[in-house]
């Protein structure tokens, strides 16, 4: 991008519960007046699935009434609570940004949106107890593998300090080859 | 008419219809009726599985059944021992299934939604173990299809109210509904149709299944806390109990009562099933008089239609297992209560049920579990309760069938499910068996 293009910023904050304030605190300071923001939440559409398979397991219980099948009650719930926290969000953010509630495979769903953004502002999951390969969850693991565009990768709470850095092995696996003579 | 004459007018038209049949299918008699019944059977549950149009599922169920009777593969006396035999079940199932109702209605999921809330903090994994405690406690008390039905949705807008990730909890609900219905006769149907032929009482059944129970929900936990761990992270919003709309005491009071009766009426041997009616009454009445229920509503609750299946569905196992699939079942089901048969029990249950599903499982392995002991029957159970677990959809029929009907948006969730039960079923059946077998041999 040159400067004579478009020069505003798009951000897209992907935002998740339990970590979606994170998100919103890391990218408020960074934020230019004319930043152009959107706030994206996806359903996992797994939770209606799961729902309403269990359902279909019992066998012969017919349908439930109207407003009583436990996946379409998800489904309700499901988009009510979307569009609330990303009021929430908008607010934390205290400034405009553009809301979008999606349901799908939420990574794959991410990567999409992330199409044409200049940076994705996303919160770190997994467990966090233990630093390490599993310390990211499988959906920011592809999200963070497969994003079009710059990733800031938020702490979600307090970031660890440089001590968490384990202290080396006492004794180096290979022994590296022997010193050569200084010439 | 006199009952003896009326016996006699029955075995004289039994007798009949088997010499009709007898000429209709002369030549390969067994073979054809065998292959006849099987055709029922399957025609009765792919209907059930499909429900095409949205149509009840006894509607293929009872013309079934009926033919069973009039192709003469299952003699009219036997059918109505069958019902006979299905009818204190079918009116204990009716009373669970509307004091589920009535519970929902006096607001007690609502009540356990907020507590649950208020007591995790905000706190996920507190919330996972509060929905591990709610959902075993419904499951076994209420049955799994009030987890499924009633809790399933509470919990996920519990886990929302907190703005938690809901998947955790969601699975844990569809889950436990299965593994945690071993504990009482009524947390299951599979149960209540078990426990008739297993000659134990409910008291008996219940200390025997305890250990099972705490077995298989441990395996859930330990399973699920791990494969959700990335999901589990974070600090909800701390949502604080309100004064008003606190628990439904009258509800709660009723249930215990209800619970404590099914204990005292095994000792004075009074039918558990009037102790259940006597709860949906004592919940009904004030209910109607308060306007909160009406008569329909109580009726659809009962599900007439659902009684109407079990009811034919049984008539068609029982027909399939005369014609000669009976003989196969005991052949198969290994009999003495060594830990390894029972495990071997517990495993052919699991699979028949994966194939099917749990109920025509239960309905076809019964009869020779129920001759080899009340061990073998309650092994079968912990096949056909954890088994489903495998397939999300509770058998690889309706596993199939959803595929086929969105072939490839639900694929990758498909996956995840199959990885969960591929970690739990197994480790679950071992522990629930050897808990069983423990308890089979300390119990006096």
């Amino acid at each position: 991008m040159t400067a004579t293009m478009d020069t505003t910023l798009r951000v897209l904050v992907w935002l998740v519960e339990g970590t979606w304030q994170g998100c919103i605190d890391a990218a408020k300071p960074l934020l230019t007046q004319d930043a152009q923001i959107t706030l994206l939440h996806v359903a996992p559409t797994e939770v209606e699935e799961a729902a309403a398979g269990a359902l279909a397991g019992l066998l012969g219980r017919g349908r439930p009434g109207p407003g009583r099948h436990p996946a379409e009650r998800i489904s309700v719930l499901s988009a009510q609570e979307a569009a609330e926290l990303l009021a929430a969000a908008e607010a934390r953010l205290g400034r405009h940004a553009h809301r979008q509630a999606a349901g799908g495979r939420v990574e794959r769903v991410v990567v999409q949106a992330a199409q044409g953004a200049d940076l994705l502002v996303a919160a770190r999951d997994g467990d966090r107890s233990r630093l390490g390969p599993a310390s990211l969850g499988p959906a920011t693991r592809f999200v963070v593998d497969h994003a079009p565009c710059p990733v800031l990768l938020v702490w979600p709470d307090q970031a660890p300090g440089v001590e968490s850095i384990p202290p080396p092995p006492p004794h180096p696996p290979h022994p590296g080859p022997p010193a050569r003579p200084p010439p | 008419m006199s009952r003896a004459s009326f016996r006699e007018l029955l075995g004289y038209w039994d007798e009949r219809r088997r010499s009709q049949a007898r000429d209709r299918l002369a030549g390969v008699p067994n073979a054809l009726a065998e292959t006849i019944a099987l055709l029922l059977l399957a025609a009765t549950l792919a209907f059930a599985v499909i429900r095409p149009r949205g149509l009840p599922e006894a509607v293929a169920a009872v013309p079934a059944a009926l033919l069973m009777v009039a192709l003469g593969i299952l003699p009219v006396h036997a059918a109505l021992d069958e019902l006979g035999a299905l009818g204190p079940t079918l009116g204990f199932l009716a009373a669970v299934l509307v004091l589920a109702e009535l519970c929902e209605r006096e607001g007690l999921f609502a009540a356990a939604g907020q507590r649950m809330a208020s007591a995790s903090r905000g706190r996920p994994v507190a919330l996972l173990g509060l929905v591990f405690v709610v959902g075993a406690a419904v499951t076994a008390v209420l049955s799994l299809d009030a987890t499924v039905v009633l809790l399933t949705p509470v919990v996920f807008a519990t886990a929302l109210r907190l703005r938690l990730r809901p998947k955790p909890h969601v699975y844990a609900c569809t889950h436990l509904a299965n593994s945690a219905s071993l504990l009482l006769p009524v947390s299951n149907l599979t149960n209540l149709l078990a426990f008739r032929a297993s000659s134990l009482s409910f008291a008996r059944f219940a200390t025997t299944m305890t250990l099972p129970w705490l077995a298989a929900i441990a395996v859930e936990w330990l399973v699920l806390r791990r494969f959700f761990a990335p999901d589990l992270v974070g600090r909800g919003e701390v949502v604080t109990q309100p004064k008003a709309g606190g628990a439904p005491r009258y509800a709660v009071a009723v249930l215990t009562l209800t619970l404590v009766g099914f204990g005292l009426a095994s000792l004075v041997h009074l039918d558990p099933a009037v102790v259940a009616a006597a709860g949906a009454l004592a919940l009904a009445v004030p209910a109607l008089r308060g306007r909160r229920a009406r008569l329909a509503d109580l009726g659809r609750a009962v599900g007439l239609g659902f009684l109407a299946f079990v009811a034919a569905l049984g008539v068609v196992v029982r027909g399939v297992s005369d014609a000669g699939l009976g003989r196969l079942v005991d052949r198969l089901l290994p009999a003495g209560s060594s830990l390894w048969s029972l495990l071997a029990v517990a495993a052919v249950a699991a699979v028949l049920a994966n194939l099917v599903n749990n109920l025509p499982a239960i309905l076809l392995l019964l009869p020779a579990a129920a001759a080899a002991g009340p061990g073998s029957v309650l092994a079968c159970l912990v096949g056909v309760n954890i088994g489903p677990n495998l397939t999300y959809v509770g058998s690889l029929a309706t596993l199939l069938w959803r595929r086929v009907l969105r072939e490839r948006d639900a694929e990758p969730a498909v996956a995840e499910f199959l990885q969960l039960g591929g970690l739990t079923v197994p480790a679950g059946l071992l522990a629930a068996t050897a808990a069983l077998w423990l308890m089979l041999r300390v119990l006096p």
